[in-house]
Protein backbone atom coordinates (compact mmCIF):
# COMPACT_ATOMS: atom_id res chain seq x y z
CA UNK A 1 0.00 0.00 0.00
CA UNK A 2 2.93 2.37 0.80
CA UNK A 3 5.61 1.52 -1.87
CA UNK A 4 6.91 4.84 -2.81
CA UNK A 5 9.03 3.15 -5.00
CA UNK A 6 7.56 2.79 -8.81
CA UNK A 7 8.55 0.73 -11.60
CA UNK A 8 7.04 0.06 -15.04
CA UNK A 9 6.43 -3.78 -14.05
CA UNK A 10 3.59 -2.48 -12.08
CA UNK A 11 1.96 -0.98 -14.63
CA UNK A 12 1.96 -4.66 -16.69
CA UNK A 13 -1.45 -5.67 -15.61
CA UNK A 14 -3.11 -2.74 -16.51
CA UNK A 15 -1.71 -3.39 -20.64
CA UNK A 16 -4.86 -4.05 -22.25
CA UNK A 17 -6.66 -0.91 -20.52
CA UNK A 18 -3.41 1.29 -21.71
CA UNK A 19 -3.84 0.16 -25.00
CA UNK A 20 -7.21 0.77 -25.57
CA UNK A 21 -7.21 3.82 -24.00
CA UNK A 22 -4.33 4.47 -26.72
CA UNK A 23 -6.71 3.31 -29.85
CA UNK A 24 -9.66 5.31 -28.96
CA UNK A 25 -7.73 8.47 -28.24
CA UNK A 26 -5.61 7.80 -31.91
CA UNK A 27 -9.45 7.40 -33.24
CA UNK A 28 -10.53 10.19 -31.21
CA UNK A 29 -8.56 12.73 -33.29
CA UNK A 30 -7.81 10.39 -36.31
CA UNK A 31 -11.50 10.51 -37.42
CA UNK A 32 -11.58 14.25 -37.52
CA UNK A 33 -9.66 13.80 -40.82
CA UNK A 34 -11.30 10.98 -42.32
CA UNK A 35 -13.85 11.41 -44.81
CA UNK A 36 -17.24 10.60 -45.01
CA UNK A 37 -16.67 8.11 -47.52
CA UNK A 38 -13.64 6.87 -45.58
CA UNK A 39 -15.49 6.15 -42.83
CA UNK A 40 -15.57 2.32 -42.92
CA UNK A 41 -11.34 2.89 -42.29
CA UNK A 42 -12.21 4.15 -38.79
CA UNK A 43 -14.92 1.85 -38.45
CA UNK A 44 -12.55 -1.29 -38.96
CA UNK A 45 -9.80 0.30 -36.57
CA UNK A 46 -12.21 0.64 -33.79
CA UNK A 47 -12.78 -3.71 -34.52
CA UNK A 48 -9.16 -4.17 -34.95
CA UNK A 49 -8.68 -2.31 -31.31
CA UNK A 50 -11.05 -4.28 -29.81
CA UNK A 51 -9.75 -7.48 -31.13
CA UNK A 52 -6.06 -6.53 -30.07
CA UNK A 53 -7.37 -5.46 -26.52
CA UNK A 54 -8.97 -8.63 -26.53
CA UNK A 55 -6.00 -10.32 -27.54
CA UNK A 56 -3.67 -8.74 -25.03
CA UNK A 57 -6.13 -10.19 -22.06
CA UNK A 58 -6.39 -13.21 -23.95
CA UNK A 59 -2.72 -13.76 -23.34
CA UNK A 60 -3.01 -13.00 -19.59
CA UNK A 61 -5.69 -15.37 -19.12
CA UNK A 62 -4.51 -18.37 -16.54
CA UNK A 63 -1.90 -16.06 -14.84
CA UNK A 64 -2.22 -15.65 -11.40
CA UNK A 65 -3.38 -12.54 -9.48
CA UNK A 66 -1.64 -9.17 -9.32
CA UNK A 67 -2.85 -6.29 -7.44
CA UNK A 68 -1.17 -3.11 -8.37
CA UNK A 69 -1.64 0.79 -8.44
CA UNK A 70 -1.65 0.52 -4.46
CA UNK A 71 -4.38 -2.25 -4.17
CA UNK A 72 -6.53 -0.37 -6.78
CA UNK A 73 -6.01 -2.66 -9.51
CA UNK A 74 -6.51 -6.41 -9.54
CA UNK A 75 -5.60 -8.74 -12.38
CA UNK A 76 -6.90 -12.23 -11.47
CA UNK A 77 -8.12 -15.09 -13.51
CA UNK A 78 -12.27 -13.81 -13.58
CA UNK A 79 -11.43 -10.24 -14.39
CA UNK A 80 -8.84 -11.89 -17.53
CA UNK A 81 -11.97 -14.33 -18.63
CA UNK A 82 -14.72 -11.45 -18.36
CA UNK A 83 -12.34 -8.54 -19.89
CA UNK A 84 -12.01 -10.95 -23.06
CA UNK A 85 -16.04 -11.90 -23.29
CA UNK A 86 -16.73 -8.43 -22.83
CA UNK A 87 -14.53 -7.37 -25.70
CA UNK A 88 -15.47 -9.66 -27.96
CA UNK A 89 -19.21 -8.83 -27.32
CA UNK A 90 -18.65 -5.14 -27.97
CA UNK A 91 -16.50 -6.13 -31.15
CA UNK A 92 -19.94 -8.24 -32.38
CA UNK A 93 -22.32 -5.50 -31.80
CA UNK A 94 -20.21 -2.55 -33.89
CA UNK A 95 -20.37 -5.48 -36.49
CA UNK A 96 -24.36 -6.17 -36.01
CA UNK A 97 -24.96 -2.73 -35.92
CA UNK A 98 -22.76 -1.06 -38.84
CA UNK A 99 -25.60 -1.44 -41.43
CA UNK A 100 -28.23 0.52 -38.91
CA UNK A 101 -26.12 3.14 -38.53
CA UNK A 102 -24.64 3.50 -41.79
CA UNK A 103 -28.57 4.30 -43.07
CA UNK A 104 -29.24 6.71 -40.25
CA UNK A 105 -26.06 8.98 -40.70
CA UNK A 106 -25.01 7.17 -37.30
CA UNK A 107 -21.55 5.35 -37.47
CA UNK A 108 -19.53 8.20 -36.86
CA UNK A 109 -16.57 8.56 -34.92
CA UNK A 110 -18.77 9.81 -31.91
CA UNK A 111 -20.40 6.67 -31.50
CA UNK A 112 -17.42 4.59 -32.23
CA UNK A 113 -15.02 6.00 -29.75
CA UNK A 114 -17.92 6.14 -26.92
CA UNK A 115 -18.14 2.86 -27.73
CA UNK A 116 -14.66 2.08 -26.84
CA UNK A 117 -14.58 4.37 -24.27
CA UNK A 118 -17.41 2.37 -22.64
CA UNK A 119 -15.59 -0.87 -23.25
CA UNK A 120 -12.82 0.95 -21.38
CA UNK A 121 -15.26 1.69 -18.26
CA UNK A 122 -15.95 -1.87 -18.01
CA UNK A 123 -12.79 -3.11 -17.88
CA UNK A 124 -12.02 -0.77 -15.26
CA UNK A 125 -14.97 -1.95 -13.29
CA UNK A 126 -14.05 -6.27 -13.77
CA UNK A 127 -10.83 -4.83 -12.57
CA UNK A 128 -11.59 -2.77 -9.77
CA UNK A 129 -9.76 -3.44 -5.81
CA UNK A 130 -11.31 -0.38 -4.54
CA UNK A 131 -14.59 1.66 -4.12
CA UNK A 132 -12.93 4.51 -5.99
CA UNK A 133 -12.21 2.06 -9.46
CA UNK A 134 -15.28 0.63 -9.14
CA UNK A 135 -17.32 3.80 -8.86
CA UNK A 136 -14.91 5.45 -11.51
CA UNK A 137 -15.40 2.47 -13.92
CA UNK A 138 -18.88 2.94 -13.76
CA UNK A 139 -19.21 6.22 -14.25
CA UNK A 140 -17.16 6.12 -17.33
CA UNK A 141 -19.35 3.46 -18.84
CA UNK A 142 -22.76 5.09 -17.94
CA UNK A 143 -21.32 8.50 -19.09
CA UNK A 144 -20.79 7.06 -22.20
CA UNK A 145 -24.08 5.18 -22.68
CA UNK A 146 -26.29 8.29 -21.80
CA UNK A 147 -24.32 10.44 -24.58
CA UNK A 148 -24.62 7.38 -26.85
CA UNK A 149 -28.54 6.95 -26.65
CA UNK A 150 -28.55 10.69 -27.01
CA UNK A 151 -26.35 10.87 -30.00
CA UNK A 152 -29.72 10.19 -32.20
CA UNK A 153 -30.19 13.91 -32.10
CA UNK A 154 -33.45 14.67 -33.36
CA UNK A 155 -35.75 11.63 -32.45
CA UNK A 156 -37.92 12.21 -29.38
CA UNK A 157 -37.61 8.66 -28.18
CA UNK A 158 -33.97 8.29 -28.38
CA UNK A 159 -33.26 12.07 -26.28
CA UNK A 160 -36.63 11.03 -23.91
CA UNK A 161 -34.81 7.92 -23.39
CA UNK A 162 -31.69 9.11 -22.95
CA UNK A 163 -33.08 11.77 -20.36
CA UNK A 164 -34.77 8.74 -18.41
CA UNK A 165 -31.56 6.76 -18.31
CA UNK A 166 -29.43 9.61 -16.78
CA UNK A 167 -31.63 10.97 -13.97
CA UNK A 168 -31.96 6.83 -12.86
CA UNK A 169 -28.71 6.20 -13.52
CA UNK A 170 -27.34 9.34 -11.66
CA UNK A 171 -29.66 8.35 -9.34
CA UNK A 172 -28.07 4.73 -8.77
CA UNK A 173 -24.88 6.03 -8.55
CA UNK A 174 -25.51 8.40 -5.50
CA UNK A 175 -27.11 5.13 -3.51
CA UNK A 176 -24.11 3.30 -4.50
CA UNK A 177 -21.73 6.19 -3.37
CA UNK A 178 -23.81 6.49 0.30
CA UNK A 179 -23.77 2.88 0.78
CA UNK A 180 -20.23 3.16 0.08
CA UNK A 181 -19.26 6.36 2.67
CA UNK A 182 -21.93 4.33 5.03
CA UNK A 183 -19.40 1.30 4.89
CA UNK A 184 -16.52 3.23 4.89
CA UNK A 185 -17.22 4.86 8.23
CA UNK A 186 -17.90 1.44 9.42
CA UNK A 187 -14.65 0.13 8.31
CA UNK A 188 -12.27 2.98 8.11
CA UNK A 189 -11.24 1.78 4.34
CA UNK A 190 -12.17 1.93 0.80
CA UNK A 191 -10.09 -1.12 -0.15
CA UNK A 192 -12.10 -4.29 -0.71
CA UNK A 193 -9.25 -6.88 0.98
CA UNK A 194 -9.31 -4.45 3.54
CA UNK A 195 -13.10 -3.62 3.81
CA UNK A 196 -13.82 -7.37 4.09
CA UNK A 197 -11.09 -8.21 6.67
CA UNK A 198 -11.92 -5.01 8.80
CA UNK A 199 -15.83 -6.68 8.36
CA UNK A 200 -14.76 -9.55 10.80
CA UNK A 201 -13.15 -7.88 13.69
CA UNK A 202 -15.22 -6.59 16.17
CA UNK A 203 -13.98 -3.20 15.87
CA UNK A 204 -16.59 -2.07 13.50
CA UNK A 205 -19.79 -0.95 13.09
CA UNK A 206 -22.15 -3.34 12.17
CA UNK A 207 -25.46 -1.30 12.22
CA UNK A 208 -23.61 0.99 9.86
CA UNK A 209 -22.08 -1.68 7.59
CA UNK A 210 -25.82 -3.20 7.05
CA UNK A 211 -27.47 0.38 6.56
CA UNK A 212 -24.54 0.92 4.19
CA UNK A 213 -25.22 -2.43 2.68
CA UNK A 214 -29.20 -2.05 1.91
CA UNK A 215 -28.26 1.48 -0.05
CA UNK A 216 -25.18 -0.66 -2.23
CA UNK A 217 -27.83 -3.49 -2.71
CA UNK A 218 -30.25 -0.72 -3.66
CA UNK A 219 -27.52 0.55 -6.33
CA UNK A 220 -27.05 -2.74 -7.62
CA UNK A 221 -30.57 -3.39 -8.46
CA UNK A 222 -30.79 -0.23 -10.54
CA UNK A 223 -27.71 -0.83 -12.78
CA UNK A 224 -28.78 -4.49 -13.37
CA UNK A 225 -32.27 -3.56 -13.76
CA UNK A 226 -33.91 -5.72 -10.99
CA UNK A 227 -37.55 -5.08 -9.68
CA UNK A 228 -38.45 -2.88 -8.11
CA UNK A 229 -35.60 -1.11 -9.81
CA UNK A 230 -36.38 -1.71 -13.36
CA UNK A 231 -38.55 1.08 -14.62
CA UNK A 232 -35.77 2.32 -16.66
CA UNK A 233 -34.67 -1.13 -18.51
CA UNK A 234 -37.44 -1.08 -20.90
CA UNK A 235 -38.20 2.53 -21.80
CA UNK A 236 -34.52 2.76 -22.50
CA UNK A 237 -34.56 -0.57 -24.73
CA UNK A 238 -37.64 0.70 -26.80
CA UNK A 239 -36.42 4.17 -26.93
CA UNK A 240 -32.69 4.03 -28.04
CA UNK A 241 -31.57 3.31 -31.88
CA UNK A 242 -31.22 -0.70 -31.68
CA UNK A 243 -27.13 -1.13 -31.56
CA UNK A 244 -27.52 1.24 -28.57
CA UNK A 245 -29.58 -0.71 -26.75
CA UNK A 246 -27.52 -4.41 -27.82
CA UNK A 247 -24.43 -2.37 -26.71
CA UNK A 248 -26.45 -1.27 -23.07
CA UNK A 249 -28.17 -5.07 -23.17
CA UNK A 250 -25.16 -6.93 -23.44
CA UNK A 251 -21.49 -6.48 -22.38
CA UNK A 252 -22.22 -4.08 -19.28
CA UNK A 253 -24.05 -6.94 -18.14
CA UNK A 254 -20.67 -8.48 -17.34
CA UNK A 255 -19.03 -5.72 -16.03
CA UNK A 256 -22.12 -5.44 -13.53
CA UNK A 257 -21.80 -8.87 -12.82
CA UNK A 258 -17.92 -8.63 -11.59
CA UNK A 259 -19.41 -5.06 -9.94
CA UNK A 260 -21.95 -7.09 -8.11
CA UNK A 261 -19.14 -9.94 -6.82
CA UNK A 262 -16.31 -7.51 -5.85
CA UNK A 263 -18.63 -5.67 -3.87
CA UNK A 264 -20.96 -8.41 -2.55
CA UNK A 265 -18.66 -11.43 -2.63
CA UNK A 266 -15.75 -9.77 -2.07
CA UNK A 267 -16.04 -6.76 0.22
CA UNK A 268 -19.64 -7.88 2.01
CA UNK A 269 -18.31 -11.80 1.95
CA UNK A 270 -18.49 -11.20 5.90
CA UNK A 271 -22.35 -10.33 5.69
CA UNK A 272 -23.35 -12.80 3.53
CA UNK A 273 -26.58 -13.59 5.41
CA UNK A 274 -27.67 -10.40 5.30
CA UNK A 275 -27.70 -9.47 1.01
CA UNK A 276 -28.73 -12.99 0.44
CA UNK A 277 -32.20 -11.92 1.75
CA UNK A 278 -32.11 -8.96 0.06
CA UNK A 279 -31.30 -10.52 -3.49
CA UNK A 280 -33.89 -13.10 -2.79
CA UNK A 281 -36.64 -11.03 -2.85
CA UNK A 282 -35.13 -8.82 -5.78
CA UNK A 283 -34.80 -12.26 -7.36
CA UNK A 284 -38.27 -13.21 -6.65
CA UNK A 285 -39.86 -10.14 -8.05
CA UNK A 286 -37.58 -9.63 -11.02
CA UNK A 287 -38.14 -12.89 -11.93
CA UNK A 288 -42.21 -12.78 -11.78
CA UNK A 289 -42.99 -9.41 -12.78
CA UNK A 290 -40.24 -9.65 -16.29
CA UNK A 291 -42.21 -12.66 -17.13
CA UNK A 292 -45.58 -11.65 -16.28
CA UNK A 293 -45.66 -7.93 -18.76
CA UNK A 294 -43.41 -9.95 -21.21
CA UNK A 295 -46.50 -11.31 -22.05
CA UNK A 296 -48.43 -7.98 -22.63
CA UNK A 297 -46.11 -6.57 -25.08
CA UNK A 298 -46.17 -6.42 -28.91
CA UNK A 299 -43.21 -4.17 -29.04
CA UNK A 300 -40.07 -6.67 -29.58
CA UNK A 301 -37.56 -4.43 -28.11
CA UNK A 302 -39.40 -3.78 -24.97
CA UNK A 303 -40.21 -7.80 -24.57
CA UNK A 304 -36.66 -8.37 -24.67
CA UNK A 305 -36.32 -5.99 -21.93
CA UNK A 306 -38.93 -7.70 -20.00
CA UNK A 307 -36.98 -10.82 -20.64
CA UNK A 308 -33.55 -8.68 -19.53
CA UNK A 309 -35.27 -8.45 -15.98
CA UNK A 310 -36.66 -11.92 -15.39
CA UNK A 311 -32.48 -12.99 -16.82
CA UNK A 312 -31.68 -10.30 -14.01
CA UNK A 313 -33.41 -12.34 -11.62
CA UNK A 314 -31.87 -15.77 -12.67
CA UNK A 315 -28.64 -14.13 -12.68
CA UNK A 316 -29.35 -13.03 -8.62
CA UNK A 317 -30.14 -16.46 -8.09
CA UNK A 318 -26.77 -17.83 -8.88
CA UNK A 319 -25.29 -14.98 -6.83
CA UNK A 320 -27.06 -15.49 -3.69
CA UNK A 321 -26.23 -18.68 -3.03
CA UNK A 322 -23.13 -17.27 -1.93
CA UNK A 323 -20.91 -20.39 -2.45
CA UNK A 324 -18.48 -20.72 -5.14
CA UNK A 325 -20.56 -23.19 -7.56
CA UNK A 326 -23.28 -20.16 -7.44
CA UNK A 327 -20.63 -17.91 -8.61
CA UNK A 328 -19.27 -19.86 -11.10
CA UNK A 329 -22.69 -20.69 -12.21
CA UNK A 330 -23.75 -17.34 -12.44
CA UNK A 331 -20.90 -16.44 -14.42
CA UNK A 332 -21.76 -18.90 -16.86
CA UNK A 333 -25.42 -17.62 -16.96
CA UNK A 334 -23.66 -13.92 -17.54
CA UNK A 335 -22.01 -14.63 -20.28
CA UNK A 336 -24.60 -16.87 -22.28
CA UNK A 337 -26.88 -14.65 -21.52
CA UNK A 338 -24.88 -11.96 -23.72
CA UNK A 339 -24.43 -14.81 -26.38
CA UNK A 340 -28.09 -14.60 -26.40
CA UNK A 341 -28.59 -10.98 -26.34
CA UNK A 342 -26.32 -10.28 -29.06
CA UNK A 343 -28.01 -12.59 -31.09
CA UNK A 344 -31.61 -11.60 -30.61
CA UNK A 345 -31.27 -8.06 -31.17
CA UNK A 346 -28.43 -8.97 -34.02
CA UNK A 347 -31.26 -10.59 -35.66
CA UNK A 348 -33.86 -7.00 -35.30
CA UNK A 349 -30.38 -5.09 -37.01
CA UNK A 350 -30.52 -8.31 -40.16
CA UNK A 351 -33.77 -7.20 -40.71
CA UNK A 352 -34.01 -3.49 -40.02
CA UNK A 353 -33.64 -1.26 -43.43
CA UNK A 354 -33.75 2.60 -44.07
CA UNK A 355 -36.57 3.61 -41.97
CA UNK A 356 -38.12 0.87 -41.20
CA UNK A 357 -37.07 -0.33 -37.70
CA UNK A 358 -38.66 -4.79 -37.17
CA UNK A 359 -38.93 -4.09 -33.96
CA UNK A 360 -43.11 -5.45 -33.75
CA UNK A 361 -43.46 -9.09 -33.46
CA UNK A 362 -45.58 -8.52 -36.26
CA UNK A 363 -42.48 -7.91 -38.16
CA UNK A 364 -41.09 -10.97 -37.92
CA UNK A 365 -44.27 -12.40 -38.66
CA UNK A 366 -44.03 -15.76 -41.59
CA UNK A 367 -39.83 -15.48 -41.46
CA UNK A 368 -39.84 -18.93 -42.12
CA UNK A 369 -41.40 -18.37 -45.64
CA UNK A 370 -38.86 -16.02 -46.88
CA UNK A 371 -35.97 -17.36 -45.15
CA UNK A 372 -35.47 -20.84 -43.44
CA UNK A 373 -32.23 -20.24 -42.42
CA UNK A 374 -32.20 -17.33 -40.22
CA UNK A 375 -35.97 -18.13 -38.58
CA UNK A 376 -33.78 -21.28 -37.44
CA UNK A 377 -31.22 -18.96 -36.27
CA UNK A 378 -34.27 -17.29 -34.28
CA UNK A 379 -35.82 -20.22 -33.18
CA UNK A 380 -32.44 -21.29 -31.72
CA UNK A 381 -32.15 -17.89 -30.13
CA UNK A 382 -35.43 -17.97 -28.44
CA UNK A 383 -35.47 -20.94 -27.32
CA UNK A 384 -32.43 -20.77 -25.50
CA UNK A 385 -33.79 -17.47 -23.43
CA UNK A 386 -36.70 -19.45 -22.71
CA UNK A 387 -34.75 -22.00 -21.26
CA UNK A 388 -35.79 -25.06 -23.82
CA UNK A 389 -32.99 -27.58 -24.22
CA UNK A 390 -30.76 -28.06 -26.41
CA UNK A 391 -30.00 -24.78 -26.53
CA UNK A 392 -27.82 -23.17 -23.41
CA UNK A 393 -30.04 -21.29 -22.02
CA UNK A 394 -31.72 -24.39 -20.42
CA UNK A 395 -28.22 -25.86 -18.90
CA UNK A 396 -27.62 -22.15 -17.51
CA UNK A 397 -30.89 -21.69 -15.72
CA UNK A 398 -30.50 -25.77 -14.41
CA UNK A 399 -26.66 -24.63 -12.52
CA UNK A 400 -27.82 -21.33 -11.30
CA UNK A 401 -31.02 -23.44 -10.19
CA UNK A 402 -29.01 -26.22 -8.69
CA UNK A 403 -26.86 -23.43 -6.96
CA UNK A 404 -29.97 -21.70 -5.51
CA UNK A 405 -31.59 -25.15 -4.09
CA UNK A 406 -27.98 -26.67 -2.65
CA UNK A 407 -28.05 -23.15 -0.69
CA UNK A 408 -31.46 -23.84 0.72
CA UNK A 409 -33.51 -21.39 -1.18
CA UNK A 410 -35.62 -24.40 -2.21
CA UNK A 411 -38.86 -22.19 -2.59
CA UNK A 412 -37.49 -19.68 -4.65
CA UNK A 413 -36.25 -22.04 -7.28
CA UNK A 414 -39.76 -23.25 -7.27
CA UNK A 415 -41.12 -20.17 -8.17
CA UNK A 416 -38.80 -19.76 -10.52
CA UNK A 417 -39.26 -22.85 -12.68
CA UNK A 418 -43.28 -22.08 -12.66
CA UNK A 419 -42.35 -18.51 -13.78
CA UNK A 420 -39.67 -19.68 -16.80
CA UNK A 421 -42.87 -21.75 -17.76
CA UNK A 422 -45.14 -18.73 -18.09
CA UNK A 423 -42.36 -16.86 -19.72
CA UNK A 424 -42.52 -19.87 -22.54
CA UNK A 425 -45.18 -18.73 -23.55
CA UNK A 426 -44.58 -15.52 -24.93
CA UNK A 427 -41.07 -17.13 -26.47
CA UNK A 428 -43.33 -19.89 -27.86
CA UNK A 429 -45.34 -17.02 -29.52
CA UNK A 430 -42.49 -15.87 -31.22
CA UNK A 431 -41.75 -18.89 -32.50
CA UNK A 432 -45.75 -19.60 -33.86
CA UNK A 433 -45.45 -16.16 -35.50
CA UNK A 434 -42.58 -16.99 -37.63
CA UNK A 435 -43.44 -20.49 -38.65
CA UNK A 436 -47.04 -20.78 -38.77
CA UNK A 437 -48.20 -17.29 -39.67
CA UNK A 438 -48.19 -15.81 -43.27
CA UNK A 439 -45.86 -12.80 -43.69
CA UNK A 440 -47.69 -9.74 -43.23
CA UNK A 441 -45.23 -6.91 -45.13
CA UNK A 442 -42.50 -7.13 -47.11
CA UNK A 443 -38.90 -8.93 -44.96
CA UNK A 444 -35.55 -7.99 -46.37
CA UNK A 445 -32.37 -9.09 -45.41
CA UNK A 446 -28.97 -6.94 -44.76
CA UNK A 447 -26.87 -7.53 -47.40
CA UNK A 448 -23.52 -7.47 -45.32
CA UNK A 449 -22.11 -11.03 -45.13
CA UNK A 450 -19.80 -10.63 -42.21
CA UNK A 451 -22.71 -9.82 -40.36
CA UNK A 452 -24.75 -12.71 -41.83
CA UNK A 453 -22.04 -15.00 -41.15
CA UNK A 454 -21.34 -13.61 -37.40
CA UNK A 455 -25.19 -14.00 -37.18
CA UNK A 456 -25.07 -17.94 -37.95
CA UNK A 457 -22.10 -18.33 -35.73
CA UNK A 458 -23.60 -16.47 -32.65
CA UNK A 459 -26.52 -19.00 -33.06
CA UNK A 460 -24.80 -22.19 -33.56
CA UNK A 461 -22.49 -21.00 -30.55
CA UNK A 462 -26.10 -21.06 -28.58
CA UNK A 463 -26.72 -24.32 -29.96
CA UNK A 464 -22.93 -25.84 -29.60
CA UNK A 465 -22.34 -24.86 -25.79
CA UNK A 466 -25.92 -26.44 -24.64
CA UNK A 467 -24.67 -29.82 -26.25
CA UNK A 468 -21.24 -29.31 -24.86
CA UNK A 469 -20.93 -27.27 -22.06
CA UNK A 470 -18.39 -28.39 -20.18
CA UNK A 471 -15.15 -26.45 -20.96
CA UNK A 472 -16.87 -23.03 -20.35
CA UNK A 473 -18.21 -24.30 -17.38
CA UNK A 474 -15.09 -25.55 -16.34
CA UNK A 475 -13.58 -22.08 -17.23
CA UNK A 476 -16.33 -20.33 -15.19
CA UNK A 477 -15.56 -22.72 -12.31
CA UNK A 478 -11.88 -22.19 -12.21
CA UNK A 479 -11.46 -18.29 -12.68
CA UNK A 480 -14.00 -18.41 -9.79
CA UNK A 481 -12.23 -20.51 -7.44
CA UNK A 482 -9.19 -19.06 -8.45
CA UNK A 483 -9.95 -15.45 -7.48
CA UNK A 484 -12.76 -15.40 -4.77
CA UNK B 1 -16.21 19.85 19.01
CA UNK B 2 -19.85 18.99 16.94
CA UNK B 3 -20.13 15.16 16.79
CA UNK B 4 -19.62 13.03 14.15
CA UNK B 5 -23.88 12.05 14.53
CA UNK B 6 -24.54 15.17 13.66
CA UNK B 7 -23.14 15.39 10.17
CA UNK B 8 -24.40 12.15 9.22
CA UNK B 9 -27.82 13.00 9.91
CA UNK B 10 -27.51 16.19 7.76
CA UNK B 11 -25.62 14.18 4.93
CA UNK B 12 -29.04 11.89 5.52
CA UNK B 13 -31.45 15.22 5.43
CA UNK B 14 -29.66 16.45 2.02
CA UNK B 15 -29.37 12.93 0.94
CA UNK B 16 -33.56 12.62 1.64
CA UNK B 17 -33.84 15.96 0.15
CA UNK B 18 -32.43 14.88 -2.80
CA UNK B 19 -34.40 11.47 -3.82
CA UNK B 20 -37.37 13.51 -2.82
CA UNK B 21 -36.87 15.60 -5.30
CA UNK B 22 -36.21 13.24 -7.87
CA UNK B 23 -39.56 11.09 -7.35
CA UNK B 24 -42.08 14.30 -6.60
CA UNK B 25 -41.20 16.84 -8.71
CA UNK B 26 -43.60 16.99 -11.64
CA UNK B 27 -42.69 20.10 -13.10
CA UNK B 28 -38.66 20.77 -14.26
CA UNK B 29 -36.22 18.86 -15.38
CA UNK B 30 -33.20 21.23 -14.45
CA UNK B 31 -34.68 20.73 -10.74
CA UNK B 32 -34.20 16.82 -11.25
CA UNK B 33 -29.92 17.86 -12.27
CA UNK B 34 -30.35 20.02 -8.98
CA UNK B 35 -31.04 17.24 -6.81
CA UNK B 36 -28.97 14.93 -8.23
CA UNK B 37 -26.20 17.61 -7.67
CA UNK B 38 -27.36 17.84 -3.74
CA UNK B 39 -27.76 13.75 -4.04
CA UNK B 40 -23.85 13.63 -4.26
CA UNK B 41 -22.83 16.33 -2.21
CA UNK B 42 -24.58 14.99 1.05
CA UNK B 43 -22.54 11.81 0.11
CA UNK B 44 -19.34 14.38 0.31
CA UNK B 45 -20.28 15.62 3.18
CA UNK B 46 -20.38 11.79 4.62
CA UNK B 47 -17.31 11.08 3.01
CA UNK B 48 -15.71 14.10 4.80
CA UNK B 49 -17.52 13.51 8.38
CA UNK B 50 -15.38 10.09 8.25
CA UNK B 51 -12.83 10.84 7.07
CA UNK B 52 -12.10 13.78 9.81
CA UNK B 53 -13.01 11.65 12.64
CA UNK B 54 -11.09 7.89 11.24
CA UNK B 55 -8.29 10.42 10.67
CA UNK B 56 -8.07 8.74 7.31
CA UNK B 57 -7.23 11.16 4.31
CA UNK B 58 -8.59 8.65 1.40
CA UNK B 59 -12.48 9.40 2.00
CA UNK B 60 -11.03 13.41 0.96
CA UNK B 61 -9.41 12.05 -1.95
CA UNK B 62 -12.38 10.34 -2.76
CA UNK B 63 -14.58 13.67 -2.72
CA UNK B 64 -12.04 15.04 -5.00
CA UNK B 65 -13.23 12.42 -7.49
CA UNK B 66 -16.96 12.97 -7.06
CA UNK B 67 -16.86 16.52 -7.60
CA UNK B 68 -14.87 15.87 -10.96
CA UNK B 69 -17.59 13.14 -12.09
CA UNK B 70 -20.20 15.01 -11.08
CA UNK B 71 -19.31 18.16 -13.23
CA UNK B 72 -19.05 15.86 -16.21
CA UNK B 73 -22.20 14.11 -15.14
CA UNK B 74 -24.11 17.69 -15.28
CA UNK B 75 -22.30 18.32 -18.70
CA UNK B 76 -23.64 15.47 -19.95
CA UNK B 77 -27.38 16.23 -18.07
CA UNK B 78 -27.54 19.33 -19.10
CA UNK B 79 -26.47 18.53 -22.86
CA UNK B 80 -29.27 15.77 -23.33
CA UNK B 81 -31.70 18.44 -21.72
CA UNK B 82 -30.80 20.94 -24.37
CA UNK B 83 -31.48 18.30 -27.37
CA UNK B 84 -34.82 17.05 -25.51
CA UNK B 85 -35.78 20.99 -25.51
CA UNK B 86 -34.98 21.03 -29.58
CA UNK B 87 -37.46 18.54 -29.68
CA UNK B 88 -40.05 18.38 -27.37
CA UNK B 89 -40.15 22.16 -26.82
CA UNK B 90 -40.50 21.86 -23.18
CA UNK B 91 -38.95 20.88 -20.27
CA UNK B 92 -41.68 19.86 -18.32
CA UNK B 93 -41.70 16.10 -16.64
CA UNK B 94 -44.70 15.47 -17.40
CA UNK B 95 -44.41 15.69 -21.21
CA UNK B 96 -42.43 12.60 -21.12
CA UNK B 97 -44.64 10.66 -22.49
CA UNK B 98 -44.17 8.80 -25.68
CA UNK B 99 -42.09 5.64 -24.68
CA UNK B 100 -45.42 3.61 -22.38
CA UNK B 101 -46.37 0.39 -22.02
Amino acid sequence: MNSATFSLATLAPAVPEMALLAFVSVLLVGDLFVSERGRHVTFWFAVASLLGTAALAAQMVGSPTVVTFSGMFVADPLSQVLKVAALLAVAVTLVYGRVYLQLRDLLRGEFLSLTLFATLGMMVMISAHHFLTLYLGLEILALSLYAMVALQRESVRATEAAMKYFVLGALASGMLLYGMSMLYGATGSLDIARVATSLGTAGSSRTLAVFGLVFIVAGIAFKLGAVPFHMWVPDIYHGAATPATLLIGSAPKIAAFAFVLRLLAQALGGMGSDWQQMLAILAAASIGLGNLVAIAQTNLKRMLAYSTISHMGFLLLGILAGTDNGYGSAMFYVLTYVLMTLGAFGMILLLSRAGFEAEELEDLRGLNRHSRWYAFVMLVIVFSLAGIPPAVGFLAKLAVLQAAWEAGFGGLVVFAVLMSVVGAFYYLRLVKLMYMDEPAGEITIAPRRDMRVLLSANALAVLALGIVPAPLMDLCARAITASL
Amino acid sequence: MIPLSHYLVLGAILFAIAVAGIFLNRKNLIVILMAIELMLLSVNMNFVAFSHFLGDPSGQVFVFFILTVAAAESAIGLAILVTLFRNLRSINVDDLGSLKG
